[in-house]
Formats: C-alpha cells, sequence, structure tokens
C-alpha cells in the first residue's frame, strides 16, 4: 500500500511537470497556430537562467523560499523576452508563408537555442540547487518532502490562474477570439500580432514554472533538457487534444502515468517510450483530434 | 522524348566519367571523396523525404526511422546471407524493401489524421523504431552493430543515386505522381475526381521509404557500424534542413538541399558546436527569404527557362520604355 501511495505522489508530480509544458506548448499553438519546435529550448534557457540566478541569490539570502521567488520571477521576465525576439523575427516575418516554413524555422531556432546554452553553460550537467525547503510530512504513514507537494500545489496554481486569466479578462478574450479567427478578430479592432506575442510570453512563463518544479524535482540537467520535454510535452499536448488546455492537462497526467506505471509492469524499462507512441497512435486512430480536442469541421 | 532521353544518357556518362577521373587519377583526396559519397547518399535520402514531404505535401517526419530500419536490414543481410562485394545490390534492395514494409505501414495513419496530428504520429513511429532498436539484443542494442562490412564506395553511391534519380522522376510523373500533386493541392477534390487517396498515399510512402532505406544501407556500409543514438532528433532536423533548403516538390532541389548542406556540415567542422547555431539560425533565414527552398516546385530545366523569360521580358520592357 505505501510502495503504491509512494508511486501515486511520484505519479502527480511528474503529471503536474508535463501537464505544464503541454500547456505552455498547447496555448501557442491555439493561439499562433503553430507546432513551436523550440518549445523544449525555451525550457532549457529558463532552466539556465533559473540555475544561474537562483545560485547568484544563494550567495546573497539564505531563505530559499525568496530566492526561488525573485529567481522564478526573474527567469519567467528573461525568458519571455527570449520568446517575445524568436516570435518577432523567426516566426512573424512567417506568417503569411506557407504553414510548414514556420515549423522548419522554429526546428532551427530550437537548434541553435539549444546549442547556445550547450556553449555559453558548456556540456556538464549541471545540479540545481534545492529551491525549497527540506521538510518531510507523514501522510498515512509515509514520508512525502514538502517539494513534492509543492511542486503539485504550485502546478496547480499556475493552472488555474491560467484559466482564470483566459477566461475572465480582456485579454484572454481577445486571445480566444484570435485563435477562433485571425482575420476577423483583426477586423473587431484586435491587434493581433501583440496577442500572439502575449501568447509567447504566456507560454515562456508557463515554461519558466515548468522548469523550476523539473529542477526541484530532478535537479541534475544538462543542456538537452529540454528534447525529452519537447516531446513528452508535444505527445501530451496532441494526446489531449492540441490547442485545448484541460486536453494538454489530461494528455500530460496520461503521459506522466504511462511514465511512472510502466517501468514497474514491464522488464525493459524503457520500453515505456513504445508504449507511450503506441496510447497515442491509437487513440488518434480512434479520435484523429485528440481525446477532447474539437473536431475539424471538413470543408468541400 | 528521345532527345531528352539522349541528354539524360549524355549526363549520366559525363557523371560517369567525372567519378571515375575523381577516384581512379586521385585528384581529390580521400576525405573529399568521402565528403562526395555523404553527398550521394543524403541525396538519395532527401529524394525520399521529397516525395512525400514535397510533392504530397504531408509533413511527416518518420525518415530516421526508415533509415534505420533499411540500415539495420541490410547490414543483417550483408552480415549473414550475402557476405561478398558481388551481393551487396542484394542487401542494398533487401535494405530499402524491409523499409518499404514499413513504409506502407506508416501510411495507414495518414488516411485519417492530417498535419500536425501526422506529423507527431510519424515522430513517434521514429522515436519508436529507436527504442526497439535500442532494446532488441540481437542488433547490439543501443552499442549498435559494428564491423559491418565497407562496401560501399563512390560508385556504388552514385549509381543508386542515378537509379533514386530515375525512379523517383519516372514516379512524379506518373499517375500516382499526378494525383500526389493534386492531394498536396486539395485532398478533398481529388477524392470527388475519383483518385484513390489512400491507394496513392500507400504507394507514396513505399517509394519513399524504399530509397530512404536505401540511402540507409549505404550509409552503414560506408561507415562500417551503426547505432540506434544516429537515428534521433538529430536526423530528423538533418533530413528537414535538407529538404527545405533545396526546395520542396523538387529533384534537383532535393539534391541542391544536400550539397549545401553537407558542404556546410563540413566547412563548420572547425567552428565545434558553433556549427549547430550557425545551422539553426541559417535555417530560419533560409525559411524567411525563401520560403519554398531554392528549387520550390521547379526543376533545374524549368527554372532556367523562367530566368530567359524573365530576363527576355526584362529587356523588352526596357525597350519599350
Amino acid at each position: 500500500m505505501s510502495a503504491f501511495l509512494q508511486q501515486f505522489i511520484n505519479f502527480l508530480q511528474l503529471g503536474s511537470i508535463y501537464a505544464l509544458t503541454a500547456i505552455s506548448f498547447s496555448i501557442v499553438y491555439g493561439i499562433a497556430g503553430l507546432v513551436n519546435f523550440a518549445h523544449g529550448a525555451i525550457f532549457t534557457v529558463s532552466m539556465y537562467f533559473l540555475y544561474f540566478l537562483s545560485t547568484a541569490l544563494f550567495r546573497v539570502t539564505e531563505a530559499k523560499w525568496i530566492v526561488y521567488i525573485l529567481a522564478l520571477i526573474a527567469a519567467s521576465v528573461a525568458t519571455s523576452v527570449v520568446a517575445m525576439a524568436i516570435e518577432r523575427f523567426a516566426y512573424r516575418p512567417l506568417r503569411n508563408a506557407p504553414a510548414v516554413a514556420t515549423v522548419v524555422s522554429s526546428v532551427g531556432v530550437g537548434m541553435a537555442l539549444e546549442y547556445l546554452c550547450l556553449n555559453f553553460a558548456g556540456s556538464k550537467a549541471k545540479r540545481m540547487a534545492s529551491l525549497i525547503p527540506s521538510h518531510n510530512f507523514n501522510i498515512a504513514g509515509i514520508n512525502v518532502p514538502l517539494y513534492k507537494v509543492m511542486i503539485v500545489v504550485i502546478a496547480l496554481v499556475a493552472m488555474v490562474v491560467l484559466s482564470l486569466l483566459i477566461k475572465k479578462t480582456r485579454l484572454g478574450t481577445a486571445m480566444r477570439a484570435v485563435s477562433q479567427d485571425k482575420v476577423a478578430a483583426g477586423f473587431m479592432g484586435i491587434s493581433t500580432n501583440r496577442v500572439i506575442s502575449a501568447a509567447f510570453v504566456l507560454g515562456a512563463v508557463l515554461a519558466a514554472v515548468a522548469a523550476s518544479l523539473y529542477g526541484t524535482a530532478y535537479s541534475i540537467f544538462a543542456y538537452d533538457v529540454g528534447d525529452t520535454i519537447n516531446w513528452w510535452s508535444f505527445i501530451a499536448a496532441v494526446l489531449g487534444g492540441i490547442g485545448s488546455i484541460e486536453g494538454a492537462v489530461l494528455g500530460g497526467f496520461i503521459i506522466g502515468a504511462i511514465n511512472i506505471v510502466m517501468p514497474i509492469v514491464l522488464p525493459v524499462s524503457s520500453y515505456k517510450d513504445i508504449v507511450a507512441f503506441a496510447v497515442l497512435i491509437m487513440v488518434l486512430m480512434v479520435k484523429p483530434t485528440g481525446l477532447l480536442g474539437k473536431n475539424s469541421v471538413e470543408k468541400i | 522524348m528521345k532527345k531528352k532521353n539522349l541528354q539524360s544518357l549524355v549526363s549520366i556518362i559525363i557523371l560517369a566519367v567525372v567519378l571515375i577521373a575523381l577516384s581512379e587519377m586521385k585528384l581529390v583526396s580521400t576525405s573529399k571523396l568521402l565528403v562526395l559519397q555523404y553527398i550521394g547518399i543524403y541525396s538519395i535520402m532527401v529524394v525520399g523525404i521529397n516525395i512525400v514531404n514535397g510533392y504530397m505535401g504531408i509533413f511527416s517526419l518518420a525518415h530516421p526511422g526508415f533509415m534505420a530500419v533499411g540500415a539495420y536490414a541490410a547490414a543483417l543481410c550483408s552480415k549473414y546471407c550475402f557476405t561478398t562485394v558481388y551481393l551487396y545490390p542484394l542487401c542494398l534492395l533487401a535494405g530499402g524493401i524491409a523499409a518499404m514494409c514499413v513504409g506502407l505501414l506508416v501510411a495507414v495513419p495518414s488516411f485519417k489524421s492530417k498535419g500536425d496530428y501526422l506529423a507527431i504520429i510519424t515522430l513517434g513511429f521514429t522515436l519508436m523504431v529507436q527504442s526497439i532498436l535500442q532494446n532488441a539484443e540481437i542488433v547490439g542494442a543501443s552499442r549498435g552493430m559494428t564491423n559491418i562490412s565497407k562496401f560501399t564506395s563512390l560508385y556504388w553511391v552514385y549509381a543508386c543515386l542515378v537509379l533514386a534519380v530515375v525512379i523517383a522522376g519516372r514516379f512524379i510523373n506518373s499517375k500516382y505522381g499526378r494525383s500526389l500533386k493534386a492531394i498536396r493541392e486539395d485532398e478533398m477534390a481529388t477524392e470527388l475526381v475519383s483518385v484513390n487517396v489512400r491507394h496513392a498515399k500507400t504507394v507514396a510512402f513505399g517509394v519513399s521509404a524504399f530509397l530512404i532505406g536505401v540511402s540507409g544501407a549505404l550509409l552503414c556500409h560506408l561507415l562500417g557500424y551503426t547505432s540506434p543514438s544516429s537515428y534521433g532528433y538529430s536526423n530528423v532536423v538533418d533530413g528537414l534542413v535538407m529538404v527545405y533548403i533545396g526546395g520542396v516538390g523538387s529533384i534537383t532541389g532535393s539534391i541542391t538541399g544536400a550539397v549545401i548542406w553537407q558542404l556546410l556540415v563540413q566547412m563548420l567542422k572547425g567552428l565545434g558546436t558553433w556549427r549547430w547555431v550557425v545551422g539553426g539560425a541559417l535555417l530560419c533565414l533560409v525559411m524567411i527569404f525563401l520560403p519554398k527552398g531554392i528549387f520550390g516546385y521547379q526543376e533545374i530545366g524549368e527554372a532556367l527557362r523562367d530566368l530567359k523569360k524573365h530576363d527576355i521580358h526584362k529587356s523588352g520592357g526596357e525597350a519599350r520604355s
């Protein structure tokens, strides 16, 4: 029983991280209509920002919460600037080009960013200092460290804030309008460029939050940390229905479950990738727009 | 038609003479010959990718998977069945056919799924192949296969390239090729004019996978080893870069893309890891300034004709004004 609970908590932790990265991927897709292959690289960049900022801040103060909050805010801002620059210089000139051109451009950006990180920070794996005070709870006879609880809580808070932002604010309304029809939204006086930039900023902030949680959970990372994040969040977003936030959360937790359960059930742990892809392909064969995706109307 | 046949025969003879001169008379160093072979091998691969991604307009990321299947199948053949160099074509064929069989399977999801969803399915296929190879002890798991006979030579590569160009050229101008272009423009309309879309897609994936598989077979017999790690993300990117720089929907473009990217990779080698930064940035720039690539939907002949027409038009316009 206690082993089961332990695994369940691990599943919640991993699922929340994947759910956040999948939302960050999905929001850019939904609003800008772009499969952003640079998504993993943006995650990597925010990981490095967090690492350097938190090491710098720990020299000034010892209080972990203060360091965490300050580093997260600063990393969010820095990552947002990077994401906005990418959008401005690599994607906006391609707004009217064939869709594939933008995707290829994002592949290029992703590659360039990842190796920039490698060149500036070195290929050696880094160890993120723990940002959340160590403390253990005793729940139902098992020890649960505070950071595992905080990861789930922070992820939940981020999701709630995001959905409030999208459902209740003016910006959110504008975003939903742009995601439905860019041209018509433009006619209604919405500045499409600004809204798309805002989507990239939101995506970057979520990536920074996810990076802080990933750093807390696994602490060791290298320049290629974004690759796996890229694939898994891409898959999670598509599984749940790309462009839908609830879908991204669902997909993130499904991927988290596969990652936790499969290594226990299967003899070779790396077969979990195969299972994940098989699930994905089967879901898409039955429901080509993902679990919670809207069926696109076929036009004749 | 006759004139065209003569033209292509002459160009093949010229190519053969140049190759023999280069390799037999030792006009260039061995490392440069190696680069030439890479160019040939990747040209075959890019022609294969272009059939699906360019002519049919489906954004597929399955090429490293096909390449891996082709490479492993051929390597197993040359190790256990056809061990002499005279039987090498059979190994290549086996690689191609193995990849083709897998390609026919990958075509199935493309009937229903579209666009980004299909991209993720094909990507999933690639990563699945990699994952299976990493765990299969019979092909050396993650260490890969070593001591593969180095059968590949300049002649094999370019003979295969010529064949690939002939196959692809014939295929593109056949009934199926025309239906591919129609699918690219409008799938629904294509179906309405009684084209069997499923059939056309299956055949396209088969031919494309065959060519990519052959290129994988050639590559592993050139290097003498193969391992699962060479069929992952970087290979996906490599293939895409070559297709989209050279130009989608064009055989000339495919070869141009392979030449440019392989030469760049060689030239940028001095930059160490910075070359990926430069390469990525270059990819963005190419997309921004040439969204269709250098030869987008054009062959070299058409491009030259357009250029000539443009010149005449321009000089005519100037004379009038």
